[in-house]
């Protein structure tokens, strides 16, 4: 569970997130979604302690959350077994040995273990940027953009991964800008536009808010963009 | 820490290309300045227009033969001499670029000399396309000329002194084949003297022949300082050289102390710098100061990689140029120190560099840009330069490493001066670049 309380950051005189509160419970998908700028990114570096915010708390400490950043942070030279056991070690994991060979089953990397990272696919370097972030067993993982840049197969192969995870227990937040994907695997959605929280719930009910508002039913992306129009953005 | 460590001499090693010419270059660079530095410029080509005829190259000075061939060789050694028959012939060849130079020593060279009444001369002609070349052809023989000349002035004063000699003692004296007998103003004052005895008292002759006999004496008592002033004539400036402070080494040692700060400097400043930015391209560096390792943690762990391969290096390259040069093993503690106090201080510039450019191929752009003038212009000598320009080249060299990596190790391998001071020096430096760093990271990400 992660809770996160009237977070606010300023960037000079621009600012980025308005009071956001956001909570999510064991094993939800929640995806952030919003138009650029809309300060989404911002939000997930508060919540994985990347930025610290002017105001507000987030319920956990950052050791206690899981991050994916947006492109691969891992080493492209380095084996997909040297990776995870590089960072197993940075994050004091007991059994190294064990949380790597869990990992490989888990992403279905084992047999792509010994290869370097760098000659890997986007998808596949995606599950060792995604796995690496769950090194630490945090019940949390933040993702920020999990699928941007790949290709439909390679981002239905991360999205199954996700979903199993989510399916384990862990509560999953990620920030996206494409609309299906949130409404395809969230159970709840957070709209973000200009650093303020406009809509949370789930997709089904921001469709609901759209059709009572203009008489007349929307597919979810139809009923997003209406809705940033309804509300000024 | 140690796992990053091992994680970037793994990839490293893994970059056996990169690595190579890490190692490479710089030792390439630096063996050819230590090249070009302890070994001398070559020889410039010069066509020599020699139209003293072969049966009147002797000069007689002073009853003594000179060669001047002889006199001249020192010239000749000092040039690729090209033989050539006439003047014409020489400004063909520097018109041509052939030669740098021509020398025209004119056919009547010796007789000139012989007569001892005007000086002799001979011409330079040269190519002004170059400059720099001309201007060194012009020194070359400016000073060998200037040898020359010196000789010869020493042979014409002892020449004289000769026949001053004679005019005090007398004696005899050879010319055009026939022997002259020449009194000498000793034997002029004897003789007036004895007659003067035989003056009866109070003639007035013998007032005269006293101021005669005293103008014989004064003239003789003279003559005598004549060997030294002529000697001083000769020479009229001596050249002692005292040596106060500064170094006393050896070119070839310097040489050595300068490839192997070269060499120090280019692989400390490209793994320091590269290996940073490199945690910024492969965007590990938020993950990793995310709480699993400090920023200042991540910086120490960069310095000390590049300060101990590139120490390793240099170390390994001086024992290689102690096959060649003479290197006092003796005080190896003080390479060490020299050595790893100038890595430290190269890393943490190395660090600035990479913190502040972010990327792996400006990082390595930039360290290059500042290597190259960092190195030229702590070699600038003194002299070279305005005192104005020379205090601002000095206060740019101490706001860097090389400098003072410079000096530390030429102390420590030549024993040219304290090594204290730039000890000092290298850590105030590895402390400013250190925080310069640490402070560029809180950027780092953006």
């Amino acid at each position: 569970m992660l809770e996160a309380r009237g977070l606010r950051k300023r960037f000079g005189d621009r600012e980025a997130l308005r009071g956001v509160s956001l909570s999510a419970g064991r094993g939800e998908l929640v995806a952030v979604i919003g138009p650029n700028g809309a300060g989404k990114t911002t939000l997930l570096s508060i919540l994985a302690g990347i930025q610290r915010p002017d105001e507000g708390e987030v319920s956990r400490p950052a050791s206690e959350i899981g991050w994916v950043p947006q492109q691969a942070a891992v080493y492209g030279k380095l084996t997909v077994a040297e990776n995870l056991r590089l960072f197993a070690r940075l994050e004091k994991v007991e059994d190294v040995a064990r949380t790597v060979d869990r990992m490989l089953e888990l992403t279905g990397l084992r047999e792509r273990a010994d290869d370097q990272v760098s000659k890997l696919s986007g998808g596949n370097r995606q599950r060792v940027n995604i796995a690496v972030g769950l090194l630490g067993e945090q019940s949390v993982l933040l993702l920020d953009e999990p699928s941007a840049a790949l290709d439909p197969r390679q981002r239905e192969r991360v999205w199954d991964f996700v979903r199993s995870l989510a399916d384990a227990g862990t509560t999953v937040i990620y920030s996206t800008h494409n609309i299906q994907e949130a409404e395809r695997h969230a159970q709840r959605v957070l709209v973000i536009a200009d650093g303020e929280a406009i809509f949370t719930g789930s997709p089904r009910e921001l469709e609901d808010l759209v059709e009572r508002g203009r008489g007349e039913r929307a597919d979810f992306e139809e009923a997003f963009v209406a809705f940033l129009r309804q509300q000024g953005h | 820490m140690r796992w990053l460590l091992l994680k970037d001499l793994r990839i490293l090693r893994r970059s056996p290309l990169l690595v190579a010419l890490l190692i490479a270059y710089p030792i390439v660079i630096a063996t050819l300045i230590g090249f070009a530095l302890s070994r001398g410029p070559d020889k410039p080509e010069v066509a020599i227009a020699n139209l003293v005829p072969e049966s009147a190259t002797q000069v007689e000075l002073g009853g003594e033969d000179i060669d001047l061939t002889a006199q001249a060789q020192p010239l000749f050694e000092a040039v690729d001499p090209v033989n050539v028959d006439s003047r014409a012939e020489a400004v063909k060849k520097v018109r041509d670029g052939e030669v740098l130079a021509a020398l025209i020593i004119p056919e009547d060279t010796t007789r000139i000399l012989q007569t001892g009444l005007e000086p002799a001369s001979v011409e330079v002609i040269y190519n002004g396309e170059d400059p720099v070349k001309a201007q060194f052809v012009r020194d070359t023989i400016k000073s060998q000329v200037q040898d020359a000349n010196n000789a010869l002035t020493e042979r014409l004063a002892q020449a004289a002194v000769e026949y001053l000699g004679l005019i005090g003692t007398g004696g005899q004296f050879e010319i055009f084949g026939r022997t002259f007998d020449v009194l000498g103003l000793e034997r002029s004052q004897e003789i007036l003297t004895r007659a003067r005895a035989d003056l009866p008292a109070g003639s007035p002759a013998r007032e005269q022949l006293d101021s005669v006999i005293e103008f014989a004496r004064l003239a003789l008592e003279n003559l005598d300082l004549s060997d030294e002033v002529l000697s001083s004539v000769g020479t009229p400036i001596e050249v002692s050289q005292t040596r106060l402070d500064g170094a006393s080494t050896a070119l070839t040692s310097f040489a050595v102390a300068i490839a192997v700060t070269v060499s120090l400097m280019f692989i400390t400043l490209l793994l320091a710098a590269g290996t940073l930015a490199l945690e910024r391209e492969e965007n590990a560096f938020l993950r990793l100061v995310r709480g699993l390792v400090s920023r200042t943690g991540l910086l120490v762990e960069k310095a000390g990689l590049a300060a101990a391969c590139s120490g390793v290096v240099s170390l390994l390259m001086l024992a290689g140029l102690s096959l060649f040069v003479e290197l006092d093993w003796a005080r190896f503690p003080l390479w060490v120190l020299a050595i790893f106090l100038g890595a430290l201080a190269f890393a943490a510039l190395g660090l600035a560099v990479g913190a502040l450019t972010r990327e792996v191929r400006a990082a390595s752009l930039l360290c290059v840009m500042l290597s190259l003038p960092l190195t030229f212009l702590a070699l600038v000598p003194d002299a070279a330069v305005s005192p104005v320009l020379f205090d601002v080249v000095s206060a740019i060299s101490a706001a860097f490493p090389f400098k003072p990596t410079l000096d530390a190790l030429d102390a420590a391998l030549n024993e040219s001066g304290a090594i204290a001071g730039p000890l000092v020096h290298l850590a105030v430096l590895f402390l400013a670049f250190g925080a310069i760093s640490r402070l560029s990271l809180r950027r780092f990400a953006g």
